[in-house]
């Protein structure tokens, strides 16, 4: 067995996920290299990729987030940027975790939508969200009616 | 600040709605990070020791599959520690092979057994649910305390 000696220990990293009309991760990225200080930045094709101390990506954060808050969204990242264990510049294929976001990225703009919305509407003119676990079940008469129906 | 399970804990809407509404999201990469940033003996790529898996016996027993056992190593103790928890039921990205799948289903049973404040969803599919959506999601972290 292999020692195993952890690198950028102590450092977090986040996602910086785009989905706009207006602004490109491009964009993104030069505001943030603008406002950085000692973390690391790594563009992507659907965002930026930030690593550093928590305060400081919390700080470069909430600045990017003003440029279009509807539209950007964070999540963290386990490992650091382009480690070999994850960039697919050494695996080849899709990132691990890229579906995941392709699936959620179709659903993206509704959100974007509804954290529009609720900053113009009144909250409590809104109606609750369907409970998934309010499934009406099939009632054992209904049932037998259906089984008779069929036979007959 | 309430610490907030997600489920898909790997969802990138969740984390942020969690983040953007002022409470921490326990979320995979969590996790994951903890163990990649601890040292030891290199167990590439995630860092799950063989001690992973008899930590995960806290949840998940013997005969379960090691890749269950191992996986809890990293959801059971976020879920012990979750003040809250955000679950989406239609969540077709959490599916997987009997390791991840298994996990999935015990994650969802032991947060429902849990006695913490959970809000059930599923994903908006239009604009009109997406409102609804978000609202949920606001309202029921700003019951959990928190900026508004």
């Amino acid at each position: 067995m292999k020692e195993y000696a952890p690198v950028h220990v102590g450092t977090i990293t986040r996602y910086v996920v785009v989905e706009s009309f207006e602004v490109t991760p491009q964009d993104l990225a030069i505001r943030a290299y603008e406002i950085s200080k000692g973390v690391m930045i790594k563009e992507t094709c659907f965002g930026l990729t930030i690593m550093g101390k928590e305060e400081e990506v919390d700080r470069i954060i909430d600045e990017l987030r003003r440029v279009d808050p509807a539209h950007i969204f964070v999540k963290d990242r386990g490992f650091p940027p382009g480690d070999a264990r994850r960039c697919r510049s050494s695996l080849g294929g899709a990132r691990p975790g890229f579906h995941g976001m392709e699936f959620e990225m179709t659903v993206i703009p509704y959100i974007s939508h509804g954290i529009e919305e609720l900053e113009k509407r009144d909250e409590k003119s809104i109606p609750e969200a369907k409970n998934p676990l309010d499934r009406r079940t099939l009632d054992v008469d209904h049932l037998k009616k259906i089984i008779d129906a069929q036979e007959t | 600040m309430a610490k907030v399970f997600i489920y898909p804990s790997t969802s990138l809407i969740l984390a942020d709605l969690v983040m953007r509404y002022g409470h921490t999201p326990l979320s995979s990469a969590v996790a994951i990070r903890e163990h990649i940033q601890t040292a030891g003996f290199e167990s590439a790529p995630l860092q799950i020791s063989p001690e992973d898996p008899k930590k995960g016996l806290k949840w998940a027993a013997v005969e379960v599959p090691s890749g269950v056992r191992g996986r809890m190593a990293l959801y059971g103790p976020m879920i012990a520690e979750a003040e809250a928890a955000i679950i989406i039921n239609d969540a077709d990205l959490a599916f997987g092979c009997m390791g991840c799948a298994r996990t999935n289903e015990l994650i969802v049973f032991l947060l429902r057994q849990k006695e913490i404040p959970k809000l059930d969803l599923n994903y908006p599919a239009g604009e009109e649910e997406g409102v609804k959506f978000v609202a949920a999601i606001k309202k029921f972290l700003s019951g959990l305390g928190g900026r508004p």
